[in-house]
Formats: C-alpha cells, sequence, structure tokens
C-alpha cells in the first residue's frame, strides 16, 4: 500500500501535492496496489476529494482542531499513526520544509529509510532504486532503498499531474496524539498575504543586483504580475534588505523548479545558479554579454533591464 | 550551556562535481572542501551564545579523516573539543544514528546543524536525530536566543517567519541571518592544534539505503539570443517553442 502526504494550502491541495498523488498512484499502479493519500489540517471533503482524481482511492483526513496550523512533530506522528493502519510500505511526500521533517521524524518512528529530492519514478527492476538531486542540482545518484518501509520526497516536476475521472472516499482520522509534539509555542507569525509561493509557482521572474535598488523594483513586478508569476531575488538583494529574505534563491536560499525563471540583472553566480538549474526553461536578461548566465540560459537578451522589462511586461498584455 | 554542532565537510560551493570508477565514486581530485555553508551559520551561533552564556562546544562530523582540516578550522573558530566518527556516510539514516549515539554520551542542551548539506540537500538529518533522541526538533531556524531554559527562535515559513518559544533541549536546523560566518584568527588557529579531537568508529546501523550510481545532468544546449532591439519576440518564442505560457 501508498501513503502519500497531501500539503494543504488555505484549504486546497497544493500543486507539488498533486504531483505527489501522481506520483504515488503511479507507483501503486506497478506495485500492483492501492494509493491513499492523507490531508492534514483544515480542508472540504470537495476540494480533498479531487486526489481521487490523480489517482488516490481514499483519502484519510486528520482535521482536529490542534492540527490546523502547521506543526511537523504532530504531523509526522499523524503520518506514521497512517502507515501503521494502513499497513503502508511506500510513504510519498512532496519535498518541502513540511515534507522533509516529517519524514525524517517518521522515518525515525518507523525505522524506515528515508530518501528526499527524488526525480523520477523509481526502478522496480531489481530491488527498489530510485534517481535523486544531489549537490544542489548539479549531479544525480541513484539509491538502493533497502528499509522495510520507504519514505521518499519528492521534488517538483518529478512527474506530470494529469486530472483524470478517479474518485476517493475521504475518510476521517483522529489518531492519538502526544503532548510532546506540541512543545514548542507559536508567539506570532508574519505571512505575507495573497503573494504567490516561490517553491509552487509555474514562472518566477527574479532581480540581481543589476536593478539597482529597491525603489527600482516596479518594472520586475508588473512583468511578474502579466504573467502570473511569483518574485525572487539574488542573495546580495535580500542581504541589502532590496527584498524580503524569503525571496532569496539560490545555494543558500531557496531552490525553485518552474517551468520559466526569468533572470533579471543576475550575474549568473554559480551559487545562484544552484538554485534555479532544476527549472525547465531559463530566461537571462543582462547587459553585460559575458555575464555567466548566458551559459546557463535557453534564452537570453543582452540589454538594459529598465528598458526590456517593460517590453515584456506590454508584449505579454498584449498577446493575451 | 552544552552544544553540539554537526558539521559536514563538502565540496566547495564553486566546485565541479564528476565522478570516477564507472561513475559510483565522487572524484575529489582538485576539489576544495570547506564547512557546509549552513553548518557555519549553526557554528557562528554557537560561538556567540558560548560567548554570551559560558558553557562549551563541541563538533561532530561524520565522515572520513580528509574531513580533518574542517574540523580544524571549526576548533579554530571557537569550539572547544571535536568528535569524528569514522566512516563515508551515504544515507541520512546511518548519519543520523551515529550523530545520536555521540549526543546520548554528552547531554547536550542545544544540538544545531545546518538545514540542509550542500552534498546530499536531504534536509532530515535533524528530524531523525530528534526523534532519535526524543527531542524536538526545528528547521529552518533564522534567528535564536537563549533565555534560561527557554529557546527563543524564528523559523521561515513560506512567505514569511514564525517566532517560537521551546524549551531546552532541542535541535535546530540553522541557516542566515541566525549570523555572520566567522573567520578564524590567529590564536584561534594556534589553539585549535592542541584542542581534543576523538576520533570513534561507527556504531552498527540496519542499512537503509546504498549510493549505486552517479550521474550528471544533460548539457545544456546553446542560449538563444535575442537582440535587445526585438525583447517583444521573446515573448512569443516562449508561447510557440518553449511552450512554457
Ligand atoms: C557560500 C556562498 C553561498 C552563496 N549563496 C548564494 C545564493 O544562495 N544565492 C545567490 O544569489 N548568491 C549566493 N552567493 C553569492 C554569489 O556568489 C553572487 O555574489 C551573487 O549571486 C551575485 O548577485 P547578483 O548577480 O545579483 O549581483 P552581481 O554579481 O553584482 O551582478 C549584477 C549583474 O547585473 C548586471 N546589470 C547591471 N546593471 C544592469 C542593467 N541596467 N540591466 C541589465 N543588467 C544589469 C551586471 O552585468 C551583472 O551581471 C553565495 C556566495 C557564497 C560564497
Ligand atoms: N556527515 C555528517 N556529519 C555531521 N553532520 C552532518 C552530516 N550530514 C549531515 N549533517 C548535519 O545535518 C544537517 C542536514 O543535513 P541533510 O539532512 O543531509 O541535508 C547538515 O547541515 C549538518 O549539520
Amino acid at each position: 500500500m501508498i501513503l502519500i502526504f497531501t500539503e494543504l494550502d488555505n484549504g486546497s491541495i497544493k500543486k507539488t501535492s498533486l504531483e505527489a498523488i501522481a506520483y504515488g498512484a503511479k507507483v501503486a499502479e506497478m506495485k500492483g496496489t492501492s494509493a491513499v493519500a492523507l490531508a492534514i489540517g483544515n480542508a472540504d471533503a470537495s476540494e480533498l476529494a479531487k486526489a481521487g482524481q490523480y489517482g488516490a482511492t481514499k483519502v484519510l483526513h486528520a482535521g482536529a482542531s490542534e492540527l490546523a496550523t502547521e506543526n511537523a512533530m504532530a504531523y509526522a506522528s499523524v503520518l506514521a499513526a497512517a502507515v501503521q493502519q494502513e499497513g503502508a510500505d511506500v510513504v510519498i511526500l512532496p519535498k518541502s520544509g513540511l515534507g522533509d521533517a516529517m519524514s525524517a521524524r517518521a522515518a525515525a518512528k518507523l525505522n524506515g529509510s528515508v530518501v528526499s529530492g527524488v526525480t523520477e519514478l523509481p526502478d522496480l527492476s531489481d530491488g527498489f532504486k530510485v534517481k535523486r538531486s544531489i549537490y544542489t542540482g548539479k549531479a544525480f545518484a541513484t539509491v538502493e532503498v533497502k528499509g522495510a518501509i520507504k519514505i521518499l520526497g519528492i521534488k517538483k516536476n518529478a512527474i506530470e499531474a494529469v486530472a483524470g475521472s478517479g474518485s476517493a472516499e475521504v475518510v476521517a482520522f483522529a489518531p492519538a496524539l502526544g503532548a510532546g509534539d506540541f512543545i514548542a509555542k507559536v508567539v506570532s507569525q508574519e505571512k505575507a498575504s495573497g503573494e504567490l509561493s516561490l517553491t509552487e509557482a509555474d514562472i518566477v521572474v527574479s532581480g540581481g543586483r543589476g536593478m539597482k535598488g529597491p525603489e527600482n523594483w516596479q518594472p520586475l513586478l508588473d512583468l511578474a504580475s502579466a504573467l502570473g508569476a511569483a518574485t525572487g531575488c539574488s542573495k546580495p538583494v535580500s542581504d541589502l534588505d532590496w527584498r524580503p529574505h524569503h525571496e532569496h534563491i539560490g545555494q543558500t536560499g531557496i531552490k525553485v523548479a518552474p517551468n520559466l525563471y526569468v533572470a533579471c540583472g543576475i550575474s549568473g553566480a554559480i551559487q545562484h545558479l544552484a538554485g534555479v538549474n532544476s527549472s525547465k526553461v531559463i530566461v537571462a536578461i543582462n547587459k553585460d554579454p559575458e555575464a555567466p548566465f548566458f551559459k546557463a540560459a535557453d534564452y537570453g537578451i543582452v540589454g538594459d533591464v529598465f528598458d526590456v522589462l517593460p517590453r515584456l511586461t506590454k508584449a505579454v498584455l498584449d498577446s493575451k | 550551556m552544552k552544544i553540539l554542532v554537526c558539521i559536514t565537510n563538502v565540496p566547495d560551493t564553486t566546485a565541479k562535481i564528476s565522478f570516477t570508477e564507472g561513475d559510483t565514486k565522487f572524484n575529489k581530485a582538485g576539489v576544495q572542501y570547506i564547512i557546509g555553508p549552513y553548518d557555519d551559520y549553526a557554528l557562528a551561533r554557537a560561538v556567540e551564545l558560548k560567548e554570551q552564556l559560558g558553557g562549551s562546544i563541541t563538533v561532530i562530523n561524520v565522515g572520513e579523516a580528509d574531513g580533518e582540516p574542517q574540523i580544524r578550522k571549526a576548533l579554530a573558530i571557537g569550539a572547544d573539543d571535536a568528535v569524528r566518527v569514522n566512516c563515508d556516510p551515504q544515507d541520512s539514516y546511518f548519519t543520523a544514528a551515529q550523530i545520536a549515539a555521540v549526543a546520548k554520551e554528552g547531554s547536550y542542551d542545544l544540538i544545531l546543524m545546518g538545514r540542509e548539506s550542500i552534498d546530499f540537500n536531504s534536509g532530515v538529518v535533524h528530524g531523525l536525530v530528534g526523534e532519535m533522541l526524543g527531542m524536538p526538533s526545528f528547521s529552518p531556524v533564522m534567528k535564536l536566543d537563549i533565555d534560561g531554559n527557554t529557546a527563543k527562535f524564528a523559523r521561515e515559513i513560506e512567505g514569511g517567519k514564525e517566532y517560537l518559544e521551546a524549551q531546552l533541549p532541542l535541535v535546530l536546523g540553522c541557516q542566515e541571518p541566525i549570523a555572520e560566518w566567522k573567520i578564524p584568527n590567529m590564536r584561534g588557529i594556534m589553539t585549535a592544534r592542541t584542542k581534543p579531537l576523538k576520533v570513534v568508529e561507527p556504531v552498527a546501523v540496519d542499512e537503509m539505503a546504498t549510493l549505486a550510481q552517479y550521474t550528471l545532468p544533460a548539457p545544456k544546449g546553446a542560449c538563444k539570443m535575442i537582440p535587445a532591439e526585438e525583447a517583444e519576440t521573446l515573448i512569443a518564442l516562449l508561447k510557440t517553442e518553449a511552450k512554457v505560457l
């Protein structure tokens, strides 16, 4: 049996989790078994039933009020309880901060294997082998997974999630939880509201020091909004407080894997590229024809961002 | 305050990655090694906390002897002693079990790690160690203060930050801007030479995963250049050719 953790955002299943469900359903098909999804937090049954369209036959919903806010330790306990109840031997989670923390704690609870950063479906022809990303996207490793319970963190775009006509029944799940999982007190949260999530976004428009200052971000924001894109930045930009820290992309920041990454006035240092090298298509806009980003890009424009960005925005709006 | 800092010995962020022996071994030739950048943040904050509160810092690395220059560097930055678990770890569960075995001996108030290693990028060793020791774990922590027996810390969440409080002991995965990276000074480098570095053999752990084969990504095709005066054509190409709009 395959169990899939589905991450919720404001009551909706995240796109990366739909991919995780599709991945889990595919593994279930390969192994001749069924796929069950686990959702934790508040969500309507009609939204959760969507898991059926991606191949899950059942959705366990742990909707207890103390689970309404994200808590990796408590969620890991719920996950481990679900693994035991369902007798799951493969557990799929989307690779994310929450997914990684849950898979780690659940693996230690269940004495199972944990492999994070998986990029392809497993090879079951000889044991259980998966390909994972290592060295911050600069290489891959094929790993033989040997534990009786195998917990995999799936990277964005490891599989295409296409909605089908399947359906899933939603069943309430209420395992007993220990006080130990609620040990930390959340004092406060600062969260930009209505912002597109960088790690979920299909398009990311990102700015570097070539944007010259925080007051110049409008043309970039305009292009992002025309494209429906999330915005990111290079490390110096967040170090200088031109943009918030959670937008910082790269080796020491967020790793993104959008379909389209547009780099504006970013030189393309190897540490920045490490955070974007899983993107499907990369566009670099830089006034220096020798900028290293052009070596990593699919499309390049040698030009001034303040000239190019407004023209791209207009072209996007005109083409709608 | 007794702090354990877990450091990885990893290729420099600019290192070119390649493999040998039929793509089954990492090619160390010509590669410069560093303390993992996130681990370096954890170490820097540990040194500041020790200056503030007293106590001691132990660093641990699960790795082979060629990681000792990085362990010495951590001692030069301000750790008091070090443990190296002598092996070539290939799996997070195995690594975590080694750290947990050493940590059990030391009754640490804080176990600080990086948010992720830059060789495996798993982001799981802190959670594994936490669960193995029955300690809470949090990551990625970007601010940390200790007030008596309480840790007050901030964690990065999607689109923002979360401020938390919890009782020690804790396992925390750290990232910037928790502290500024520290550079060892001359005195630190001199004293590091004589600080204790204990080498221990790994404890036995059930085999959970092994590395079978490495591969490199397919080489990137040439970049299609679009003249700045025709910037608009990019949008058409992204639609019709790349099919991403
Ligand atoms: C251990 C380590 C970890 C790191 N981690 C990260 C990381 O996670 N993320 C990260 O981004 N960096 C990281 N860095 C820093 C990285 O090495 C680079 O310094 C950084 O990415 C450079 O940022 P930038 O391209 O915005 O700035 P710059 O290097 O200053 O480049 C600015 C670019 O803008 C162009 N430009 C200027 N004006 C214009 C204009 N008007 N129109 C068009 N183009 C223009 C210039 O030609 C130049 O290419 C790390 C470094 C280290 C050592
Ligand atoms: N071999 C190791 N030795 C010591 N600490 C490690 C080792 N591997 C991972 N860690 C610690 O665990 C953190 C997370 O690693 P990972 O789960 O591999 O991304 C790292 O930043 C280190 O602090």
